[in-house]
């Protein structure tokens, strides 16, 4: 008799129809599930490579800054520090139309090869535009681009940042537009767009919404919830593999 | 409010008011500590406790951790204080209540009565002071039966919400995880979907596909979608089939406003599913989840520590005769609560608190990837709340929630948890489950279900 899980395994990534042996699933089963938990872990700590990420942005101006979270294990334990900039870091004062921050977030590897070609691909969208060097930020949840985009005198951020990983996909890019940035805007002033990377949105296709939105959001001098429309709500939809 | 002072084995501590005494006789948890409320040292905690240990029980009457006068939790809890049963143990300490309830006085019995006796406060206090034998050993004497299309919280029982969540709401995909699951025997307690968004058009689709499952097979159970409290209502408007209404709750006005709802709102949505008459065994129509760091997430714990005021959401609880109540242990992350340990020990007290209060207490066994826990944490955690009589846990296929991103308990762990301890799906339910062939002539679930292979067409 054919297997008569393989006609709706099509239809959701779940786990299902897993076998047993007894009321355990089957060896096979564990180390898949093993070695997909290892992978988000390792996604979480391993660092971001700012280098590479700097030479990748290239010819692009970078500058590289960190939070106050000292290290890994703080930052999972006080997203507040990672929110707050590092008094030690300078950025150069605008004005700027517009600044783009790649940050490590919980998913450091999700970033380091995505986020540069988007960021590309997004100012290449946007002619006439001022932008402010490219910032790499570490230890870094979203709320810190408020601090770098008012440093930086710029009209609008965008956050590029790694998700927090899942077993099903470990480095899916996330992007937080805010209009006017300053510290404690809140997370209802922002837009988002999720899930990118290899199976879900293209680097293409995120860049064409993001330069959308950071076009709505100068003429409607806003960004967050007023901002939305179905364009936008399309995007929070997680694509199907 | 006074200060606290101690001087436990020459050692002097001082501790600013109730809050702080209860904030720092807490196990260790990072949320605590994210808030700032944390003791500073493990000396300071054990002070605390001794402190805790000798305060009247009657004292989380007289003072409210948060004023009466602006928080509507407080006002419920206070207002609704059965005074006349909590006459018996009025004398005690919180050490001599903890004392108490692990006497051979405690019985099931006496637990069930003296419940609209003890307010969140107190029960949280006395978990400050125990063990996690403790909590075990009066978990499992605590009983509280529910019923809806079947019986909840039955001795001998254990059952468990089917979660098919799916990234996208595809009706066939949360069809075919549906199957999975009802093929191992979960479900009993509710098939519940987180959904992907919060269309009301979408909720409305995924109630009738599973209504349709449902009256197919003619499952015993009960079905949910876990979409705002505000949605279910427009939801049951509409006249599509909603068994039960969902709400995330918390322990705080201010919270619970985060949440965009108050107690007006869940009595309004509760009384139109009561209207709707859909329970066959039971008219328990309510849903809640609750869990620790809610509060504090939201800004609104007014320095409380996270225990404690997760203890306060199961008075909101209450108040609404649920018939299933869990607590999301591990999902919040590792700001809240950092690793294995700390999510057990949570997971413990959060089922204790629930059932001392009179709740049908169930768990989300689970973790996220950036939490210090893994499967081990996991089975070790859904094992002992088995032993301290768990009324329900949450079930995914493979333990994998692929629109959650997180780890939770398995259909596959139901299996063990069952055969371990011989327990039974709620029994309307596991004669459904007999008359489908799916049990053999041990009481274990086939592995092959020939009388239920027709559902696997279904989808």
């Amino acid at each position: 008799m054919s297997d008569p899980w393989l006609a709706l395994r099509a239809t959701t990534r779940a786990r299902i129809g897993l076998g047993r042996t007894g009321d355990a699933l089957p060896i096979s089963e564990i180390l898949d599930f093993q070695l997909a938990h290892a992978r988000a872990r390792d996604a979480v700590h391993t660092p971001l490579d700012t280098a590479s990420v700097a030479a990748s942005v290239a010819p692009l101006p970078s500058i590289t800054v960190r939070s106050r979270a000292a290290d890994r294990d703080q930052y999972l334990r006080r997203p507040d520090l990672g929110r707050q900039l590092d008094p030690d870091c300078h950025l150069p004062a605008g004005p700027f139309d517009a600044a783009f921050v790649i940050a490590d977030g919980l998913s450091p590897i999700a970033v380091q090869v995505q986020a540069a070609p988007l960021v590309k691909a997004c100012i290449a969208r946007l002619p006439h535009w001022s932008i402010a060097p490219v910032v790499i930020a570490t230890q870094a949840r979203v709320a810190l681009g408020d601090g770098i985009g008012a440093a930086l005198k710029a009209r609008i951020v965008a956050v590029l940042i790694g998700e927090r990983p899942g077993l099903s996909v470990a480095n899916s890019m996330g992007i937080y537009l805010t209009w006017q940035p300053r510290i404690g805007r809140s997370d209802a002033e922002r837009n988002c767009i999720s899930n990118i990377h290899a199976d879900g949105m293209s680097t293409e296709a995120a860049a064409d919404m993001l330069a959308w939105l950071m076009n709505e959001a100068c003429v409607r001098k806003l960004s967050g919830v007023n901002l939305k429309d179905d364009r936008v709500a399309a995007t929070r939809a997680f694509p199907e593999r | 409010m006074p200060t606290y002072t101690s001087d436990f084995h020459g050692e002097r501590h001082r501790f600013r008011d109730l809050k702080d005494v209860l904030a720092k006789a807490s196990h260790r948890r990072s949320g605590d500590e994210l808030a700032g409320l944390a003791a500073e040292t493990d000396a300071q905690r054990v002070a605390a406790r001794s402190v805790l240990a000798d305060l009247p029980l009657t004292i989380f009457l007289n003072e409210s951790i948060v004023p009466y006068e602006t928080d509507e939790v407080t006002r419920l809890i206070l207002d609704s204080h059965d005074a006349a049963r909590f006459a018996t143990i009025s004398h005690l300490t919180v050490g001599g209540f903890r004392d108490w309830l692990l006497s051979r006085e405690a019985t099931t019995e006496i637990l069930a009565s003296l419940a609209p006796a003890i307010t969140p406060e107190m029960a949280a206090a006395a978990t400050k002071l125990m063990r996690n034998q403790d909590l075990i050993n009066v978990a499992s004497r605590s009983r509280t039966i529910t019923a809806f299309r079947n019986t909840q919280g039955l001795p001998g029982r254990l059952s468990s919400r089917l979660q098919p969540n799916h990234p996208t709401d595809d009706l066939r995909g949360i069809g075919a995880a549906t199957i999975d699951g009802l093929l191992l025997g979960c479900g009993d307690a509710v098939i519940g979907v987180n959904p992907a968004t919060d269309s009301v058009a979408k909720g409305i689709a995924i109630l009738d596909m599973l209504e349709n499952l449902r009256l197919r097979h003619d499952i015993p159970t009960q079905t949910c979608v876990l979409t705002h409290v505000t949605n279910t209502m427009e939801i049951m408007r509409q006249g599509a089939p909603v068994d039960l209404v969902f709400q995330s709750i918390a322990g705080t006005e201010a919270a619970n406003t985060g949440f965009g709802v108050n107690l007006g709102i869940l009595r309004e949505a509760r009384d139109a599913a009561l209207s709707l008459k859909r329970g066959s065994v039971g008219t328990n129509v309510m849903y809640f989840e609750t869990g620790q760091g809610a509060a504090l997430s939201a800004g609104a714990h007014h320095g409380i520590d996270q225990q404690t005021v997760e203890a306060r959401a199961y008075a909101v609880a209450r108040a609404f005769s649920p018939l299933l109540v869990n607590t999301v242990v591990g999902f919040i992350g590792p700001e809240y609560l950092y690793d294995g340990k700390q999510i057990i020990r949570a997971g413990l007290e959060d089922h204790f608190c629930g059932k001392l209060l009179g709740l049908p207490m169930g768990v989300d066994v689970c973790y996220t990837n950036h939490a210090e826990a893994d499967q081990d944490d996991m089975d070790t955690l859904m094992t002992i709340l088995t032993v301290a009589g768990v009324t329900f846990l949450i079930a995914v296929p493979g333990a994998d929630d692929v629109m959650l991103n997180y780890q939770s308990a398995s259909f596959h762990d139901i299996l063990y948890l069952r055969s371990q301890f011989n327990l039974s799906a709620a029994p309307e339910f596991d004669a459904w489950l007999e008359r489908m062939d799916m049990k053999d002539r041990n009481g274990r679930i086939c592995e092959i279900v020939p009388g239920a292979m027709r559902m696997l067409t279904d989808v």
